[in-house]
């Protein structure tokens, strides 16, 4: 069958089988790697990208499903060269060791701030539940959502950045 | 690499369009809306429709209302949208206690509360809550709609009295004046299922239970309920021994497994515990306490 899906804002067309799921779609149709595809029961949280504007677990999405829909990936968070903050973050705290985790984590956490600009370690540690890291023990990923949250991209109008 | 086996996709643009199309498409079909229960046992080969209707687009079965005394909820509403509303907040905190408990962040994002009923899953959550609560269903077929009381929609494990071409289209719960409710569950991790949960709401009159009810999960209830408890409970006064003994009522009528989470007498335990903490917790939210 043939879908069109708005992948970071440009609309792809592939002809996919409807068994396919949307972060193989993702990854293998359109060569976006950088969500990544960890283990495969909607566990892990590795895969989430948004959906229409929210978090999913790509994993469990048919790709059939995401037709006439938009997604959005770790790779929109980068902006001419420039990082988002969150990718900032994840840097200046070493939010990560093996770096597996983190597109879902990225994902996560830009929703958050996006809905939550000034979220506690409560709020974060809750945000963040639905994704594993075996790595940094959680303590790093809360420090560099916190340092995202501290440091918003200085060009956004300051009411966007308070929405 | 779990993939699920060949299937056919069919997009349904409205109620009446899903039910012709699974008229049409026969019983090996399969409505899809979240996914995130339908998809795991695709990919585990454990269900294998021919086809699967994608209902995503039917938003007019998305909402939570209150209508005719009732809290409504529609079957595509997804988890994070009851947690996230005050209406239900205000009425049953049961529901944002479970909800809250219920897998993770994203997840929620996509499950639907249609889903989590239809599912079936033994352990499931809202299903106890929706006992617990006395709730209805609503089901359409082609032939009309008809109600039918939660605690006879599930037939036994993944299985309802859902026809082969009908679809539950609304979750539908009284409104009780004064009534307090909660939820409680223990569980291995974040986001996994229950080794046992349970639900329960109060109302009180006269310093009496007046009506209560009693919803259980994961450890082999009836129904998810536990009525000879709640039918103990009833014209006492909720003192902690009377709730004590409800408690003990409840997890006596449970039919716990041992499995992965647990030995059977663990889970009896808790089911007992965790009743006991939940009657309590109403009785303070329906005082004003919590």
């Amino acid at each position: 069958m043939q879908i069109t899906i708005t992948v970071n804002g440009a609309e792809v067309t592939r002809d996919v089988e409807p068994r396919l799921l949307l972060v193989h779609f993702i990854r293998d149709h359109l060569g976006l790697t950088g969500t990544h595809w960890g283990c495969d029961t909607s566990q892990c949280g590795t895969c989430v990208l948004w959906l229409d504007g929210q978090p999913v677990k790509s994993c469990t999405v048919l790709a059939a499903m995401a037709d006439g829909h938009e997604v959005r990936t770790v790779e929109d968070l980068e902006v001419d060269g420039r990082l988002d903050p969150v990718q900032q973050g994840f840097m200046e705290e070493h939010g990560l060791q093996c770096g597996f985790c983190t597109p879902g984590m990225m994902m996560t956490t830009r929703w958050l701030l996006d809905h939550d600009p000034d979220p506690d370690e409560a709020t974060i540690r809750e945000a963040i539940s639905g994704q594993l890291c075996r790595c940094t023990g959680y303590e790093n990923i809360v420090r560099a959502v916190r340092w995202a949250a501290e440091h918003p991209a200085v060009d956004q109008p300051e009411q966007e950045v308070e929405a | 690499m779990q993939t699920p086996a060949p299937v056919d996709y069919a997009r349904a643009t409205s109620v009446e369009h899903a039910l012709q199309l699974l008229e049409q498409l026969g019983p090996e079909s399969r409505l899809i809306a979240g996914g995130h229960s339908l998809l795991p046992m695709m990919r585990l080969r454990l269900a294998r429709p021919e086809c699967v209707v994608d209902i995503n687009d039917l938003t007019d079965l998305d909402y939570i209302r209150l209508e005719a005394d009732e809290l409504r909820i529609g079957a595509l509403t997804r988890h994070s949208a009851v947690l996230g509303s005050p209406v239900v907040g205000e009425h049953y905190a049961i529901l944002h206690d479970a909800e809250s408990r219920i897998a993770d962040p994203p997840v929620r994002n996509r499950g639907t509360v249609g889903g989590s009923f239809c599912q079936a899953d033994p352990a499931e959550d809202l299903s106890a809550v929706g006992s617990a609560l006395k709730a209805t269903v609503v089901l359409r077929s082609s032939q009309g709609e008809r109600t039918v009381p939660a605690r006879e929609f599930h037939a036994g494990p993944y299985e309802t009295v859902l026809g082969d071409a009908e679809m539950l289209t609304e979750v539908r719960i009284p409104i009780r004046p004064g009534a307090g409710s909660a939820y409680d569950k223990v569980k291995r991790r974040a986001g996994d299922w229950a080794i046992a949960a349970a639900g329960a709401y109060v109302v009180l009159r006269g310093g009496e239970v007046a009506d209560c009810g009693i919803g259980l999960t994961a450890v082999g209830a009836p129904h998810f309920c536990a009525p000879e408890a709640e039918a103990y409970l009833v014209g006492k006064p909720p003192t902690e021994e009377h709730v004590a003994e409800a408690a003990r009522l409840a997890a006596e009528a449970c039919n716990p497994r041992a499995d992965q989470r647990g030995p059977a007498e663990y889970k009896r335990h808790l089911a007992g515990e965790l009743t006991r903490r939940v009657l309590l917790r109403s009785v303070d939210r329906a005082q004003g306490r919590a």
